[in-house]
């Protein structure tokens, strides 16, 4: 296709577009994927901001971004990424603007704004086929005000509005939404999970939609210390075991054509990575859950058997 | 310049139009929707050089527009009632990134119950969101103000948006003579828009809207948007008098109609004050020195120019086309609170009418005067008063009995 993909680590850009210093907590994995993203997308971006954690990330009078950045609401980023677009493109056609100050647009935004408040101005953002990259960094829970269900918390989680109690000792009930599949309905060019574990294919799938104008999503798994109550020191690994285990995807859509980037060679069991993290402990302690933790495997397992890569 | 008969929709358009406003984000709802169809229609046939995009509520409106506005480019959208309320978190937003962005709304009375006419607690509940406020009278004033307020807000002195608002039905459907000003003069008063202050290009990296944590920090930006908005009295007058000079129609914060020799003053906004000044006029011939005072900016409030009218007058009557559930009149207290600490202060009274469109009739005004004559003789009047005539509550007793509920 004429793109250069990188091979390795060490072919990474090496330039930072976020700075350290930043009021994230240790260990952040959404922070990591934030800034493997902005290595791929460079300087020349503004960010339009959805509440979050990173809204909190620029706090005046400091930025840690070496690009420009908006905060809009919680609920309404892609609508202002769509008002930076058109007005950059009203200048470009008046000639009011050189086309080399020109710059995309990224919305960024945790799981709460990209799963619930916010779905229907991205829909709408999708539909109007508008230009821009959208990183959803997903921690599976309302972050930054603590850990609460969201839309893309997963079934069996505890969080602050779903605790694991005698009466429902499961935590989450529901299943986690499926924002792949809401975008891929909307027939955009572009379309892939990122984790912040896997560099090379986060980096690659950036130059892959680079080439193609329209919406270009990516969620990101980002584990959160805080939330998932692990160690700081732990957030790779977890990100690695979450791939391993099959629980997270890594994946693309081309105009809607699915295709895995890594696929396991084999399914690390599913409690691997539920045992590491304090959010699942209920699910062991005092007893086991062995219908839940039952239920969890055969839905990841359930994924790959309709994908046909587990036989 | 031609003189054409527009509805006040129509002449919000012209007024959009003349102003070469860059970008139009739209979402319909009665009943401003002419406004962006006749829009929408110009652009699609070349007569405007806008873009114009309809997106999915007025909440992505309001932010699309803000953040057009803070690109660099001059944008305009418009709503009304449930719209504007839908939209509501993006206005404080807005105004907080100090973006000069000029939004009509066509004031709608709010649910619940439904209803499509007007009153004002659409537009009154933004009062305090930093957008700046002018209320029309007339079709042409609707026109008038949209170019007025462009030179206003992209002002480096005020740099907060604003709301051109009217009267749904009783003005954005109703036909007046509008002088529709050629381009040429619109545009040796309206400048294009330099921004300044907030956009976005490769080589100025710029963090807007950033986190103010600490209250000293945020009171800062706070009480800079209060500063604005009142610098914005005195950017005004000069606007007044740019406006004048060009186009020979002239426009205060207020408007007094046989006001200096009154006794006996209504005070109004909006296109009701056209019947406010007809039974003025008709008091008047039964000897009642009375008179009205309009008000046409609300936000900034201009307090002096309210107090040099109403000192010295003996009664007042504040009519307020609103509700505050709980309180009363919106604009009684904005009015008292401007007096209180006159010495030659009037009696001021609320008058509480034409919510959801109720018409006030001329026996309504009578009544109102008979009021004011009342307490300046000593009698007891009640301080506060709902319109509703006799006749409407029989037709509300004969509905009740329909519904079963009586
Ligand atoms: S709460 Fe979680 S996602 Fe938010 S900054 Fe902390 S680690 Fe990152």
């Amino acid at each position: 296709m004429g793109i250069e993909r990188i091979k390795s680590i060490k072919d990474l850009p090496p330039e930072e577009n976020v700075f350290s210093g930043t009021p994230a907590c240790a260990g952040c994995g959404a922070l990591l994927s934030l800034r493997l993203t902005l290595k791929a997308l460079g300087r020349k971006i503004v960010i339009v901001n959805a509440a979050g954690c990173f809204t909190l990330l620029t706090i005046y009078p400091y930025t840690p971004f070496a690009n420009s950045w908006l905060y809009t609401a919680m609920a309404s980023a892609p609508a202002g990424a769509q008002g930076v677009r058109d007005a950059l493109d009203i200048l470009l056609e008046k000639g009011r603007l050189d086309p080399e100050e020109d710059l995309k647009v990224v919305v960024l935004t945790g799981d709460g704004a990209a799963y619930d408040i916010g779905l229907a101005s991205t829909s709408g953002a999708i539909y109007r086929n508008l230009d821009f990259y959208y990183l959803c960094y997903d921690n599976e829970a309302y972050g930054n005000t603590g850990f609460q269900r969201s839309g893309a918390t997963p079934f069996g989680s505890g969080t602050g509005t779903t605790p694991p109690g005698s009466v429902r000792p499961t935590g989450t009930e529901l299943p986690k939404k499926d924002l792949f599949e809401i975008w891929r309905s909307h027939k955009p060019p572009y379309l892939a999970t990122i984790s912040p574990a896997y560099p090379v294919d986060l980096i690659n799938k950036f130059k892959k939609a680079e080439q193609y104008k329209g919406p270009k999503l990516f969620i990101a798994l980002s584990p959160c210390p805080p939330g998932w109550a692990t160690d700081p020191s732990y957030t790779v690994k977890l990100a690695k075991l979450a791939v391993g285990t099959g629980v997270w995807a890594l994946k693309e859509a081309v105009y809607g054509e699915v295709s895995h980037t890594i696929v396991p060679k084999k399914f690390k069991p599913v409690e691997e990575y539920l045992k590491e993290q304090g959010r699942f402990a209920h699910l062991f302690k005092p007893v086991r859950q062995e219908e839940t933790l039952k239920k969890m495997q055969e839905m990841v397992d359930d994924y790959w058997k309709r994908h046909q890569l587990l036989l | 310049m031609k003189k054409e008969m527009l509805t006040g929709n129509a002449a919000a358009a012209w007024g959009v139009r003349l102003a070469e406003v860059d970008y139009i984000p739209a979402f319909p709802v009665t009943p401003q929707t002419e406004i962006i169809e006749t829009l929408a229609r110009w652009i699609a046939d070349g007569d405007m050089a806008s873009r114009f995009v309809t997106m999915d509520s007025e909440h992505s409106m309001i932010t699309a527009a803000g953040a057009a506005s803070a690109t660099g480019v001059r944008a305009f959208t418009a709503t009304s009632s449930q719209g504007l309320l839908y939209g509501f978190e993006m206005l404080y937003a807005v105004a907080g990134w100090r973006v000069p962005l000029v939004m009509v709304n066509v004031s709608r009375g709010l649910s619940a119950p439904i209803t499509l006419e007007t009153d004002h607690n659409d537009v009154l509940a933004a009062r305090d969101s930093g957008f700046l406020q002018i209320h029309c009278e007339t079709c042409q004033e609707v026109l008038d103000s949209i170019l007025m307020a462009y030179r206003l807000v992209e002002d480096e002195r005020v740099l907060l948006p604003i709301i051109v608002n009217m009267d749904g039905f009783y003005l954005s459907f109703t036909r007046e003579p509008v002088e529709v000003p050629n381009l040429e003069r619109v545009r040796n008063f309206l400048p294009p828009y330099q921004p300044k202050h907030a956009f976005f290009k490769a080589s100025q990296p710029m963090a807007q809207s950033v986190t103010a944590l600490g209250g000293s920090l945020y009171s800062y930006f706070k009480y800079q948007m209060h500063l604005g908005s009142q610098k914005a009295l005195e950017v005004y007058k000069e606007v007044c008098v740019e406006f004048e000079k060009e186009f020979g129609r002239h426009y205060d914060t207020i408007e007094g109609y046989m006001l200096d020799d009154a006794d006996y003053v209504l005070v109004m906004t909006n296109s009701f004050s056209t019947l406010g000044k007809a039974a003025v006029k008709r008091a008047r011939a039964r000897g009642i020195k009375a008179g009205l005072l309009r008000l046409r900016l609300l936000r900034p409030f201009p307090a002096e120019n309210i107090q040099r009218a109403l000192t010295g007058k003996r009664a007042v009557a504040v009519i307020d086309q609103n509700i505050s559930v709980g309180k009363g009149g919106i604009l009684h207290s904005d009015v008292a609170s401007c007096l209180c600490n006159e010495k030659q202060r009037p009696l001021l009274f609320s008058f509480i009418g034409g919510l959801g469109g109720k018409n006030i009739s001329p026996g309504e005004f009578e009544f109102i005067f008979t009021e004011l004559i009342k307490a300046v003789a000593g009698e007891a009047v009640e301080p506060s008063q709902l319109l509703y005539t006799e006749e409407e509550w029989q037709e509300m007793v004969r509905l009740k009995r329909i519904a079963g509920k009586e």
